[in-house]
Order: C-alpha cells, then structure tokens, then sequence
C-alpha cells in the first residue's frame, strides 16, 4: 500500500493495545490486514486520555489494568512484521513517552517497523523544538493532526512538517461522537481538499459506518475507524466478526 | 524579566509549554494572545479592583498571630485569605478570569473541582454575572462535598459528576478539559490552580499576585519593612502559594517554603508530596513535577485535604523547586489537623486543611527570635468541620 496523495479510500482502524486481552494486539493486526485494512493505528494506554470518549477511556483502562505498558508493547510488536505488512502508526499521549526517553522511543518504533506516530498532546512548536532531529534519525514520522479551527497558516506549516499524511478531525470534539455529515463538515472537508497539500489526508473522529466512511473518502485519501471499532473488541467472538466489519465500510 | 517568571515561550525554565491537543489550540493560542492586552487594560484593572474590594471584602487582613508568635518565637503574620468572600483565595482568580471571559466574548463558562472550593468561587462568579455555568466533580467528591454541591447549584451552577478514572479532581479536570474539546467556540475554561497549559500557570499567578502586593504594604504598616524573612503557604496546584510568593520571588533574601501534603507519610503509598515522590513529565497540559509510574502513568495522590489532594504540581514551583528558589517541604495529615487544632485555640481561627499544612511547618522550624514570617492562611475551616469532627472526636 502507498500512502500518498493519489491514493484513494483506504480505511485505517485503531484499536488500544493491550485490549481486550493483554496479549491480543498483534493477533487483531493480523486480523485487520487479513479483512483488507490498509493501515493501523495502535494505541499505548494513558491514565489521562483528555481527547478520548468513554468508549477508548474504558478500553485503556482496562488495557493498563492488564499490564499494559510500552516496554510491554514493544516486546509484543517484535515479530509484528513476520505477521503485518501494512503501515502502523502508534498513537497515545506525551507522558508515556517522556518516561520511556524519545530517544529510546523512536529507536524502538524504528527496531520493530512502526512507521510512524501520533501523539495528540504533543505540539508542534515542542516537537520543533526538542525532538524533530530524533524522529527524523531513526525514520519515524510523526503525525499532526488538524481541526475544522485550525488556521490554513497552520495547516501549511503543519503540511511542511509532515512526512506521511495529515490526520484531519471531522469535527472540534473527542473521539467516539458520531459524526454528523452536513454541509458544514462537507464545506471544512473541501476546503482542505482544496488546499491541494503535498501530504494525504486521512479524516478520522466519528466515523463509524459506509456512508460516514464513504462521505470523508470523498474528499480525503482515506478515513479511520476507532470508536466502532474498539466497541466491537467488546463482543464476545470479536475475531471472527473482523472481517464482516471491514466489509461494512467498502 | 525575572528568571522565575514565564519566559515568552510559556516555560519557566525547563517546565511549562502548553502541551495540548490541536482540538484545544485555537482557545489556548486566544487566550495567550489576549491575557496580558486584557489584563492590562485599565477598565480591565479598574472594575478587578472594584470587584476584590466591594465583593470579595479586600485587602485582606495581614493579622499578627500573636500568640501562635510567643509560642515559635517569631513574628508571625497570617495573610487572611480565609476572610475573602467564599472562604478562601480561589475568588480572586474567578474574578480575573470571568472579566477575561467576558472581554472574550465568552457565554458559558466551565471548571474543575476538587473540595469544590474552587467550584463555588466559580459558580458565585458566574451568578454576578449571568453567565452559564458548569462544574466537573470527582463522584466521590460530590459525595464528600454535599454542602458545596449545594452551594454551586443554589448559585444556578450545574454540577457534572466525573465518573472516569479515580472519580476525583484529576479526573474531573480531565472532563472539564474533554468539555471544552467539544465547546471550543462560546466556552471559557476557568482554570483554578496554576496548572494547565500556558498562560493558565501564569495568568492564575498575576490574579493571586494581589496576596503579596498587599502584604508588602501591610508589612511596611506594621513593621516599617517591607519583606519577611519567610513566606510559606501550602501547595497542592499551588495557587495561593504563587499568589504569596509573586513579589518576593526575586528578593533572594526572602526564604519561601512551600509545604505539600504527605498524607499518611511521604513513603506511606498514600500521599500526595509531589516533589518528593514525582518525576518531570506532562499533565493537564504542561510540564512539570508529577507522581507516576515508570511507564508514566499518574499515580492517584491521597491526602486529608481534598484541595492538596492533586498528583502534580504547578511548572513555576517545579522550576522554584528545581532550581533551588524554593524549599518544598511537607506535612502529613495528622501534623496537619494538630496544627489546624492549635491555631483554633491559640487565636480562634479555624483554619482550612489545606492551611493547616503550612502551619504544621512550623513544628519543624526553629528561630532565632526576631524573623518575620508571612503565612498565607488560604481557606477558612467551615468547610472541614465534618473532618475536624471525625478526627477529634469531637
């Protein structure tokens, strides 16, 4: 899979490691890439996820509950590219990573083929600042996200920084609320459409069935499914549902 | 510029920043554009004067604790921020930032709270001026906290429960700040301590900054000088303390002791003595000082006092802390209430837990006889009576 800007409608999951099980990241990796997912996003637990709805503040509970850390993690993602080919992004919350070191950080996403991260509480001005150097050393792409707020001034400083894509909120809000497809978030997804920035576009937050996936891919290179999709790790027998969900999207 | 205040940057020394998610960046980037232009604007300055003297009853007194002084051998003086209308410092903040919040264009208006100290000087703001307003609290907080609870929604507050998490004040300022996510437009977020990302740290400090400009004048009143040779208030955010501390941060000859709480002992496991127990790192939006696992997790405090009750502390005290500016001590519950108990006797004063704290400090202190020292007195003790009355027996 190519992740540029002519790429079109891919459908990238999160999903928070270490949930519902300890041991079951890799094994919904591979599950996700089997159903056709052309991109993963896996969330490292934080006790204070300020930009998470109930739904990924429950399953990072539960996550940390299980012993869930990011030395665990890694440990775990050691042999994810014997089983996963697609991209994978890490995403979760600046504290962590401080107390694992950025350094040691990047250098272990680079040992076990992470991709790229997201770390939402992790500005721009900051990642300038102290720790670009380090991510672009060990070939780690770091991810800014951008909201319906966010300045085209920004955005053009953002598309400078980024090496991947660019992750766009469907809306000012935190994860898990449904989006509505109006005409406004239509206008918003437009508007960054026609920016024609040099980096894809992936819009995420809220999406959660064919015609929301299908409205963001519109206009964006491809959209992510969290919420709905941590919600069905739930269910009892979630494997088996994986790849009924996926084709829900497509 | 002095070295312990923010540089333009938002950081003191290596603390600070405004660690926050791009959802929050355009009100967080408003309000450092607009803080100081709005502060320093002088119907800004002139109706915050207004206000601090005919409704919150200021200056408050700086009282010459003359008994409590015979008993420790130094010229004590307490700054009484417990007689200030609703009990304690946390209006002169409120004050401050609902004039902002208006001058913003502001409609609706939200904060955290812990005791719900911080909550009622909300909501009382927000009834004398008509604006909307919504409270996060810990569940067992509201539970523990009836009366205040009670309080905020007589003043038309509404009072969320925040049911993530431990249920207390870190979670519901993780609410608050998930509110505010979703209202990026027609809210202000009424921060009450010196915490959050930058300029909150420093904004909170210059409204409670009224605390030490006034004790310089008290002092030069009273006795002809114009600095202590001590200032000590207690910490848990540590609003009242960078209220206490402002002007004397650059007069090195000023000692500052800042007292955290060590609820049942510093190594007990339950305990909320941040800066012997934390680590840098990144919460609620900055960087400081705070307790949490190797892995980073924050580690959920305890303490007697539900207003010192919080796992970090605010950046400017971790950078005193850190570079030496400031000596951070602490008390545990038990030296807390003792010492709450003792000012009661000594000169009829009940004082808040959380004031308790930084008289407990004084048990560990010794003078030479002719010191000066200034305690920031925070909160008055109505609102801890149930404690007072369960840890006495009385």
């Amino acid at each position: 899979m190519q992740l540029n800007k002519h790429t079109n409608g891919l459908l990238s999951i999160y999903f928070t490691a270490g949930y519902p099980t300890l041991d079951s990241t890799v094994t919904i990796a591979k599950a996700l890439e089997d159903a056709g997912v052309d991109f993963l996003e896996i969330g490292f637990p934080y006790s204070d996820p300020v930009a998470d709805g109930p739904t990924i503040q429950h399953a990072s509970e539960e996550a940390l509950k299980n012993g869930m850390t990011l030395k665990v993690l890694f440990e775990q993602l050691k042999d994810l590219r014997k089983h996963v080919t697609i991209p994978v992004f890490l995403m979760g919350y600046v504290n962590p990573v401080l107390q694992f070191g950025v350094e040691n950080f990047c250098k272990a996403c680079k040992e076990v083929g992470v991709n790229g991260t997201i770390i939402p509480d992790l500005p721009m001005y900051e990642y300038e600042e102290l720790y670009k150097g380090t991510f672009e050393e060990n070939g780690i792409s770091n991810i800014f996200l951008v909201t319906p707020q966010t300045s085209e001034e920004r955005i053009r400083k953002i598309d400078a920084l980024s090496t991947s894509f660019i992750y766009l909120l469907s809306s000012n809000a935190i994860t898990g609320k449904n989006l509505e497809v109006k005409d406004q978030s239509e206008a918003y997804f437009k508007r960054i459409k026609d920016m024609d920035l040099q980096n894809p576009f992936i819009i995420g937050f809220g999406i959660h069935d064919k015609n929301t996936f299908s409205k963001a891919t519109t206009y964006a290179n491809g959209a992510i499914v969290g919420t709905a999709f941590v919600k069905l790790l739930a269910e009892e027998n979630y494997l088996e549902k994986i790849p009924e969900f996926i084709g829900s999207f497509k | 510029m002095s070295k312990y205040q923010v540089n333009d940057k938002g950081y003191y020394g290596p603390f600070g920043g405004a660690y926050i998610p791009e959802m929050l960046y355009p009100n967080v980037e408003e309000l450092q554009a607009q803080y100081l232009k709005i502060m320093e604007d002088s119907s800004f300055k002139e109706e915050f004067e207004q206000l601090l003297k005919d409704y919150v009853g200021r200056p408050s007194p700086l009282y010459p604790a003359k008994r409590l002084s015979e008993r420790y051998g130094a010229n004590i003086f307490l700054k009484r921020e417990d007689l200030n209308h609703t009990g304690a410092h946390k209006i002169n903040n409120t004050i401050g930032q609902i004039l902002l919040a208006e001058r913003l264009g502001k409609k609706r208006i939200i904060a955290e709270t812990g005791a719900g100290q911080h909550g009622v000087a909300t909501a009382t703001v927000c009834a004398l001026k008509g604006l909307e307003c919504v409270v996060y609290m810990g569940e067992i907080d509201i539970q523990r906290q009836a009366p205040n609870v009670a309080r905020m929604k007589m003043m038309g507050a509404t009072v969320v429960a925040a049911q993530s998490g431990s249920k207390t004040l870190k979670d519901a300022t993780n609410e608050a700040l998930r509110d505010w996510i979703n209202n990026p437009v027609d809210t202000h977020y009424i921060i009450g301590s010196v915490v959050g990302p930058h300029p909150y740290p420093d904004m909170v400090a210059r409204f409670q900054s009224i605390i030490s400009a006034e004790t310089k004048k008290q002092l030069l009143e009273k006795t002809g000088r114009e600095t202590p040779d001590i200032v000590m208030a207690c910490v848990g955010g540590g609003s009242n303390a960078a209220g206490m501390f402002y002007h004397f941060l650059d007069d090195e000859d000023v000692k500052i002791i800042a007292v955290e709480a060590a609820g049942h002992g510093v190594n007990s496991g339950e305990s909320a003595a941040t800066t012997a127990l934390g680590q840098e790192g990144v919460l609620h939006g900055s960087r400081s000082i705070l307790m949490q696992t190797e892995d980073g997790q924050v580690i959920e405090p305890y303490s007697i006092s539900a207003g010192l009750d919080y796992p970090g502390i605010g950046p400017q005290h971790a950078w005193l802390f850190k570079s030496g500016r400031g000596e951070y001590v602490s008390a545990t519950d038990d030296e807390a209430m003792q010492a709450g108990l003792l000012l009661t006797q000594l000169e009829g004063i009940i004082p808040a837990i959380e004031s308790s704290h930084a008289l407990a400090h004084l048990e560990k202190m010794s003078f030479k006889g002719d010191e000066t020292v200034v305690i920031c007195l925070s909160g008055r003790g109505d609102k801890d009576l149930d404690n007072y009355m369960k840890y006495f027996n009385l």
